[in-house]
């Protein structure tokens, strides 16, 4: 049984804030979602059904949130599912949507992904403290430092290069006008000189906490065709997940992850994903974790990382542009920050990323994870109509 | 369409109170015994997808425990809805669909006991108009029993009747929380009384989902799901006629409902009234047994109670009791979001 291709042909996003106190909750989802209607040309009446994700509903202190946003999405008397994969569910939520295109139950699929951290604390929102549960260490950088921490012991790499990550990344946002941070006096020696929160995680390689939203359309070969911007196609598409801890757990390099990324090439026909990708949006919530995810997706080889982001690879003009868009140290409305990467890596192959267009962007990853470093999901998209 | 089956269903012994019990541990014996009336291991499985929420469980990301009970290393293909079950197996017969997977686990658990499950729900309303008002879900289910009696289309009496007969169906079920009729009581809120609503209690269901010749090598008689489909409405029940229920009837006819008579219908209504609303929008009348397992007005596992009438359908059609059953599921106040699927045992496939 052959499957339908996949297209993306219209992206939204929200300008992404500290906090949107303009909006309601259905105002930002709505504001996303129209923007990706208005670039594939498209109206509600064209939406088969709606598939939204967005992380824990203590956000916003709203249950099911989409049960009061069916009517801001337009998704009165069509299907509407909502996917929670903690942090990775930006990125499952396109995938789940993909699949009802691929399974041909839909035609075109508005998926969406959206945060409003503001109404709360997220930091706090994760830490709940339940009697026989591991809490989450106040916040995710109590839980990912000592991770980041065996990364450099493990592979000797310099305590410089996170510094790095979060230079370049936040130089790049500087290019993207719906990023959060913004600033334009950057220097390396601010970024080495603010305070250490997490040991060795300084404030200056974190993410901020936004308000914000992502959306997407998806539609089959014959939406495709009626695209008035070039669309984005899905070469492959996977989750992976493991449990939070156990026996034998590799925290630097997840064996979900190397799973989920070898399941995404394997369906794309990709071999050598260092040369034949040509621009990788990846989830690094906190500086370091752009050299361990190189290595856990295959762009090194294991303790190699650090030395692609050392040299230059990774930077908006380098060999494997890693996060033109800024990524997560830029913007960070937690629930949609999967789907950005999804939706920026959809925008790099149609030629549409403006400013922090990768010249030539083919193929582009977008790479999403969550929990204690144990849901994947990620997908590959090109230029070109998958071939099989 | 591909066709798939429910192969397997297995549910908890639904109470009050699991004090002693984690959410994993609440599942586990659950995730097993479908495993093992399949002869499948964790590991045999092409993709898992659960239903759960983080408000009944008080923290977030609670689903990420229950994949200790999965077993899930080597990792899975793995997914998530913050929704009943009853929308995980929909996603995971749309993966089916896809041809990637021949095989799903399909699970969903609630334990409401650690708060009052009647508050937790009124956080599912509109934050800024009606949310702040705290209206709980036996509040809005009356106002639509209220709704349907001022229309003419039910009275207490009648409510009081499918009450009685959800109860006495449920002698025959061991799982559920109450078994055998039981008094009307007082009411909670006019025109509902004690006994028009439903239990609190705390469950988990698993079912296992297979495609083709695998569900045949799986199941001697596989609960083949010839349709399925799910719709919402608007939320303002300002905007909503109450008394009819239009995504219900849209669902049930793109799931081929209407096609050919069912001979069993398991409905999930939380609340006597609701059944009188889902009997409407599905056109059944009494030639059909509906909710034999008792219903959820028998145990009603918040997150888990629409997988459990997908299952107690499917469970119908393997032991040979059903040819052709409807299984619903609802979400959201007042049956605002519906799914409806239909489940055929193998000597009904008829092309």
């Amino acid at each position: 049984m052959s499957s339908e291709p996949v297209a993306v042909v219209g992206v939204g996003q929200t300008k992404h804030v500290s906090a949107r106190r303009d909006v309601s909750i259905a105002g930002l989802v709505r504001e996303a979602a129209v923007r990706a209607l208005e670039d594939a040309a498209l109206t509600w009446a064209d939406i088969d059904a709606v598939v939204i994700g967005k992380a824990p509903d203590f956000f916003e202190g709203l249950m099911m949130p989409e049960l009061y946003l069916a009517d801001a999405l337009g998704a009165v008397g069509k299907p509407m599912l909502r996917v929670h994969t903690a942090g990775s569910v930006g990125g499952s939520t396109a995938l789940v949507a993909a699949n009802l295109v691929s399974a041909r139950v839909h035609r075109t699929v508005l998926t969406l992904a959206f945060e409003k951290q503001s109404e709360s604390n997220a930091m706090w929102g994760l830490s709940l403290p339940i009697p026989f549960q591991q809490p989450l260490l106040a916040g995710a950088g109590g839980f990912f430092a000592p991770h980041v921490r065996a990364y450099m012991r493990r592979t000797g790499a310099p305590d410089t290069v996170g510094s790095l990550v979060a230079y370049k990344d936040r130089r790049n946002a500087l290019k993207n006008p719906y990023a959060h941070i913004h600033d334009p006096d950057i220097t390396l020696e601010k970024v080495r000189s603010a305070p250490m929160l997490w040991d060795p995680i300084r404030y200056s390689e974190t993410c901020p906490s936004s308000d914000g939203a992502c959306a997407m359309i998806l539609t089959d070969r014959a939406g495709a065709g009626r695209s008035p911007h070039p669309p984005a196609w899905v070469h492959g598409g996977a989750m992976r997940s493991e449990p939070t801890l156990f026996a034998g757990k590799d925290f630097v390099s997840p064996r979900a992850g190397r799973d989920c990324a070898a399941d995404v090439y394997r369906q794309a026909g990709i071999s050598d994903p260092r040369r034949e990708i040509d621009a990788v949006e990846m989830y690094v919530p906190f500086s370091w974790y752009e050299p361990m995810w190189l290595e856990n997706l295959g762009f090194a080889d294991e303790g190699e990382g650090w030395k692609l982001t050392e040299s230059g690879v990774t930077e908006l003009d380098g060999d494997l542009p890693v996060n033109p868009s800024g990524g997560v140290l830029s913007t960070n409305p937690i629930g949609a920050s999967g789907m950005i990467r999804f939706a920026e890596a959809a925008l790099q192959v149609r030629g549409r990323a403006g400013e922090h267009q990768v010249v030539g962007a083919r193929k582009a990853l977008g790479h999403a994870y969550g929990g204690g470093a144990q849901f994947f999901s990620m997908w590959l998209v090109g230029a070109e109509p998958p071939s099989s | 369409m591909r066709d798939t089956a429910i192969v397997a269903f297995a549910q908890t012994d639904h109470v009050r109170h699991t004090d002693e019990l984690s959410e994993v541990e609440m599942l586990m014996p659950v995730l097993h015994r479908v495993l093992d009336a399949t002869g499948l291991k964790a590991s045999d499985i092409g993709f898992t997808c659960s239903g759960s929420s983080d408000y009944l469980a008080g923290r977030a990301f609670s689903f990420t425990m229950a994949l200790d009970g999965v077993g899930a290393y080597p990792p899975i293909s793995e997914s998530h809805v913050e929704m009943d079950g009853a929308w995980a197996l929909y996603e995971a017969w749309v993966k089916i669909q896809t041809g990637q997977v021949d095989t799903a686990l399909v699970y969903s658990y609630g334990k409401s006991s650690p708060g009052e499950v009647r508050d937790v729900l009124t956080r599912q309303l509109d934050p800024y108009y009606v949310g702040p008002l705290w209206p709980d879900s036996v509040a809005l289910a009356a106002l639509q029993a209220r709704a349907l009696i001022d229309a003419g289309d039910t009275d207490e009496a009648a409510l009081a009747a499918i009450a009685h007969r959800s109860r006495a169906a449920a002698a025959d079920n061991p799982h559920a929380q109450l078994r055998g009729p039981v008094p009307a009581g007082e009411y909670v809120v006019q025109p509902l009384r004690t006994g028009d609503c439903p239990p609190v209690g705390d469950g988990a269901a698993a079912v296992i989902l297979a495609a083709g010749d695998t569900a045949r090598a799986l199941c001697p008689r596989p609960a083949w799901i010839r349709g399925i489909d799910h719709r919402i409405e608007a939320h303002s029940l300002g905007v909503r006629e109450l008394t009819e229920s239009p995504s219900t009837y849209l669902a049930a006819t793109r799931a081929g409902v209407f096609e050919r008579p069912v001979d069993t219908a398991e409905l999930h209504a939380p609340f006597t009234s609701q059944e009188v609303v889902l009997r409407k929008a599905l056109r059944l009348d009494d030639s059909v047994d509906v909710n034999p397992s008792g219903g959820a007005l028998a145990a009603n596992p918040v997150m888990a109670a629409g997988l459990i009438r997908l299952g107690e359908a499917a469970a119908r059609i393997h032991r040979g009791e059903s040819e052709r059953a409807l299984a619903h599921a609802t979400s959201g106040p007042c049956l605002q979001q519906n799914l409806v699927a239909v489940l055929e045992g193998e000597s009904a496939h008829v092309q």
